[in-house]
């Protein structure tokens, strides 16, 4: 082998790894929710060819909500899917959809699009110490 | 200063108890002086004093309790907004809309903003309130609706993606060209260019040498680095215009972290632009290292021409996939006569109201459902039901929005209007259906998520090898690496794996709504298409549901003289006037049906479990079960083997007997439906065992059995023991089908692998059937199972064909022939393979648009 070919074979190899780890496994910046005055843990997304934000913290226990805005026509984005949660929602184009649910037990969940090409995760982390907001759930149990 | 009524969305309730704190919270409001708040629709109606509050107001109200108001804005040019001197009455007029929250206008760009209330606002009303301020909408406002504006933002989508594939395809002719005069200009062999030895050069090595000879015959000397500068210059709008979106969607993938079609085409052409650039820009480098320097621009241009085609195609195809929804769409009326306040008015259909007295006169169209209250008429269903007869219509008929009117006038009382009436419960219902994926799409999924970034990775891969052990010297290798690592990330083709399940289940569940079959979703539709055994339930299924009368036989009277049928179902019906049995009806209606007047009844008592007695004209009549009759030991004489006979024709005997002498038998059944036999006859022809289930006795159900042709039967089920039927054989690991009807059979239907509602007729009333069948026509059974058996085969075959397509062409194009055969592939026959691909899957789910049941053949060939 000649030293090109060694550093060609290096440097595909390398590449290779690169483009898994970073399209399969690495992550993006997190954005942490915003409790609304309801208790109800808020986040927008904008589905535009991936999710922005892509991670989102919120705490365990309390109600999630999370509003899609899909800002193109493109196929690819038209339902997201929360796998663990059950929901397979469909999100038309320039509009809002709600997405709502209560993540009990600490974890990270993945989410996705239809296809399973554009991908999200969703951490959700012990209830902790954060004081929790008054809820107007009042016979739901607010056991966060 | 006067009340307004509103009703606003109110988006974040998730229990009955978060409507309760919104209701609390807007009825303490100022001005307030009632609120109502709608767990199970998500609105609040609020009744306000526009003096004291108004709409922003009570959204902060609904805001600061914890929830959301649908908000949505919009957008509209105003003419001559310029010359104004000023904006606030535009402003007041727009901002005093009902359900307007905030209306800006903007001198500078001609423009108005409205902030608004969903659903509560039309364009109209903005349009109204800009003319009212003396102004005008520059065009119509159309951002109401997210429909509309999706429509409008796609078909401007499809405007400028022939516009640049156009140009695309203009250059790459020019591109095409020019790369051959300088493929031509080279010898063959050792020192060569690889292009006229990959697929696409073999084949137009001639037609370029061909080129060379006539360009020099002509006289013309080119210079063929002015050639290369020539394409380059050419090439660049294509790459920077209409290849636009995949260097765009590479960027925004890159920066989500994630991979798709665009990243596969962006980093592709990407490259091998890049590449063509240096060998222009320095061919030096290359010739230096003995290598040829190639240009690739015909390949870029052609590639993104090819692309975008295929994607054009695509966006037709697909259009065309969910054609049968829109025609359902298109079935509604625009307009409606309605009797208000005495007078005959037209009206926007919108505008109908329950309650409202909607005329229809011959050849019309019928704008809502509701039920006839005067007139008669033939109205032709076949849009909603595939009933090709016109139905008869008389007062207390119901009729249905979307079908239509052929001879005569109707009036009829409006019971449902919108989005609640059958057509707009159907164009739901499918609507719905085809959002979802049958689970046969899970593999293709799972696959497409990590197909893109190994698809880089092959790629990668392939550039390596060819690096290390591809043809000798080094730098020629550098070629042939760059080329398969180009030709790899065309070919590969992650849409075909994505459209494979969902344009079939498009196609296929519009197909089915047009022979009114409702299917709820693409896994509803798979599970069909895999059950095994088909259960039918008896009453209303097999057969009509309502029984009537079809014998009366009558004994002789002493002098030898037949007792008349007439004056026995007269005697009959008017002692059964008074008594609710089911019988009883089939009694009554036989009179109706043959103008027999009733007679008074005295004395009338009902003997429970045998029968009823009165007194009908001086006569003592009693109508009695046959059992009854022997039990009572009445003299039968030749009615009792008449009476037997009919009991075994599947028929409910029923004795009537005057003053003690018995007179006469009338024969009672729930008639068969005429299609029933033949559509029993198909599913066996599909070779699914067939199993009828009823409450009735066993005798009377193995003669329906047997008349339509049914030898499994399990009789004497309670209702309620229907479920638990279903359970046992599932048990025995039979996938089974209920077909029944949506009340009744409910929790049979539920507990089936798929539940079929028979028949409900225009009351699609959201049951929790898998399959809804419009019409009560058994032969809709084999036409959906057959449909739905069609649909998954057409899908499995996409599912092959995308899976198949890519196992088998991306080795190839990376190179596995070349050891063999000594072939390369051009990333123009990669690009031209791949748009092909992802075409021929949404065509190949097309052809289930021309889908026909066999039975409709069959009835054809036999007539």
């Amino acid at each position: 082998m000649t030293s090109a070919q060694i550093a060609v074979t290096a440097l595909g190899a390398v590449a290779i790894v690169w483009v898994l780890w970073y399209f399969l496994y690495s992550r993006g910046n997190a954005v942490a929710s915003t409790p609304t005055a309801g208790g109800v843990q808020e986040v927008r997304v904008t589905v535009k060819g991936g999710y922005t934000p892509d991670t989102i913290v919120v705490r365990a226990g309390q109600p999630v909500r999370l509003q899609f805005y899909r800002d193109e026509t493109a196929d690819c984005s038209e339902r997201v899917v929360f796998e663990e949660f059950g929901i397979d929602q469909q999100l038309p184009p320039f509009q809002t959809t709600t997405v709502e649910f209560t993540p009990e037990k600490p974890g990270e969940y993945p989410f996705r699009c239809g296809m399973s090409m554009l991908k999200g995760l969703l951490v959700v982390e012990p209830a902790g110490e954060r004081r929790a907001a008054p809820s107007p759930h009042k016979f739901h149990g607010v056991a966060a | 200063m006067s009340k307004t009524r509103i009703v606003l969305p109110i988006e974040g309730m998730t229990c009955a108890s978060c409507a309760a704190t919104v209701q609390e919270a807007l009825t303490g409001a100022a001005g307030v002086s009632s609120a109502g708040v709608n767990f199970a629709t998500n609105k609040a109606a609020i009744e306000y004093d526009d003096g004291h509050t108004n709409v922003a107001e009570l959204i902060k109200t609904v805001r600061a309790a914890g929830y959301n108001c649908g908000k949505a804005s919009v957008t509209f040019g105003l003419t001559d907004l310029h010359y104004a001197p000023s904006v606030a009455p535009l402003e007041q007029s727009l901002a005093s809309v009902p359900g307007v929250i905030r209306a800006v206008a903007n001198q500078a760009t001609e423009t108005a903003t409205v902030d608004y209330v969903p659903g509560v606002v039309t364009a109209a009303d903005l349009e109204q309130a800009v003319t009212a301020a003396g102004f005008e909408v520059a065009e119509p406002i159309a951002a109401e609706d997210p429909i509309e504006r999706e429509r409008i933002a796609r078909s401007r989508e499809i405007r400028t993606l022939t516009w640049k594939f156009v140009l695309a395809a203009v250059v790459t002719v020019v591109a095409m060209l020019g790369s051959m005069l300088l493929m031509a200009d080279r010898p063959m062999g050792d020192n060569g260019t690889m292009k006229q030895v990959d697929l696409l050069g073999r084949l137009l090595m001639p037609v370029a040498i061909a080129l060379r000879d006539w360009v020099s015959g002509q006289g013309w000397v080119l210079d063929l680095d002015w050639v290369k500068w020539g394409l380059a210059l050419v090439t660049l709008p294509v790459v920077i215009w209409s290849g636009q979106q995949f260097y765009k969607g590479t960027w925004s993938g890159l920066r989500h972290r994630t991979a798709d079609m665009n990243t596969l085409i962006g980093v592709g052409t990407g490259t091998a632009f890049l590449y063509s650039l240096v060998a222009t820009a320095a061919p030096g480098f290359f010739l230096r290292a003995g290598l040829p320097a190639d240009v690739y621009y015909e390949a870029v241009t052609a590639i993104i021409a090819l692309v975008l085609l295929g994607r054009l195609l695509e966006a037709r195809a697909k259009g065309r996939t969910s054609e049968a929804i829109r025609r359902l769409a298109a079935l509604r009326a625009k307009a409606a006569h309605v009797v208000r306040d005495g007078h005959e008015t037209d009206v926007a259909v919108e505008e109908v109201v329950v309650g409202d007295l909607v005329i229809v006169k011959p050849g019309e169209k019928i704008p809502v459902d509701g039920v006839v209250t005067d007139g008669a008429s033939a109205v032709n269903e076949s849009m909603l039901t595939g009933e090709p007869i016109p139905v008869a219509k008389k007062p207390g008929d119901e009729v249905v929005g979307g079908t239509l009117n052929t001879t005569g006038s109707i009036t009829f009382r409006t019971t449902r209007v919108g989005k609640e009436t059958a057509l707009g419960q159907i164009v739901q219902l499918v609507e719905d259906a085809q959002a979802t994926k049958a689970p046969i799409q899970k593999l293709a999924d799972r696959v497409a998520g990590v197909f893109v970034p190994i698809v880089i990775a092959l790629a990668i891969a392939s550039f390596v090898a060819w690096f290390d052990f591809g043809p000798s010297p080094e730098a020629r290798a550098l070629v042939y690496a760059t080329v398969a690592f180009v030709t790899v990330l065309i070919i590969a083709c992650p849409c075909a794996l994505g459209l494979a399940t969902p344009t079939a289940i498009l196609v296929g569940t519009g197909r089915a709504a047009e022979y009114g079959i409702l299917i709820r979703s693409g896994e509803a539709l798979e599970r069909l298409a895999n059950a095994k055994t088909v259960l039918l339930d008896k009453t209303g299924t097999i057969t009509e549901g309502s029984p009537t009368v079809t014998h009366i036989v009558t004994a002789k009277k002493p002098d030898g003289t037949p007792i008349s049928p007439a004056d026995v179902l007269k005697w009959a019906a008017s002692v059964e006037q008074r008594s609710e049995h089911p019988l009883a009806q089939a009694i009554l209606k036989a009179a109706q049906d043959k103008q027999v007047s009733l007679l008074p009844v005295e004395k009338f008592a009902a003997m429970e479990g045998r029968g009823v007695r009165g007194t009908v004209d001086r006569r003592i009549i009693e109508v009695v079960s046959l059992r009854h009759a022997r039990e009572r030991s009445l003299e039968l004489g030749s009615l009792g083997a008449d009476a037997d006979r009919l009991a075994a024709q599947a028929r409910s005997p029923v004795i009537v007997v005057v003053n003690n002498t018995v007179y006469a038998v009338i024969a009672i059944s729930d008639p068969i439906k005429p299609t029933s036999k033949t559509a029993i006859a198909q599913l066996t022809r599909l070779g699914m065992p067939i199993v009828m289930v009823s409450g009735d006795s066993r005798k009377g159900a193995e003669a329906v059995a047997a008349e339509v042709g049914i030898e499994d039967v399990i009789a004497e089920v309670l209702p309620s023991q229907k479920a638990d039927l279903v359970r046992k054989l599932q048990r025995q690991g039979k996938h089974i089908v209920m077909v029944g009807d949506g009340i009744n059979d409910a929790p049979a239907l539920a507990q089936a692998d798929v539940g079929i509602a028979i028949g409900t007729g225009t009351d699609i009333a959201m049951e929790a059937s898998d399959v809804t069948l419009i019409r009560g026509d058994l032969r809709a059974v084999f036409t959906a199972i057959e449909l739905a058996r069609r649909t998954m085969r057409t899908i499995r075959w996409n599912l092959i064909w995308a899976f198949g397509y890519n196992v088998l062409l991306i080795p190839i194009a990376a190179g596995a022939l070349y050891p063999i055969t000594g072939w390369v592939l051009s990333p123009v026959l990669a690009s031209a393979a791949m748009a092909w691909s992802s075409l021929s899957v949404v065509l190949n789910s097309l052809t289930l648009r021309r889908f026909q049941p066999r039975w409709t053949t069959l009835v054809a060939e036999g007539s």
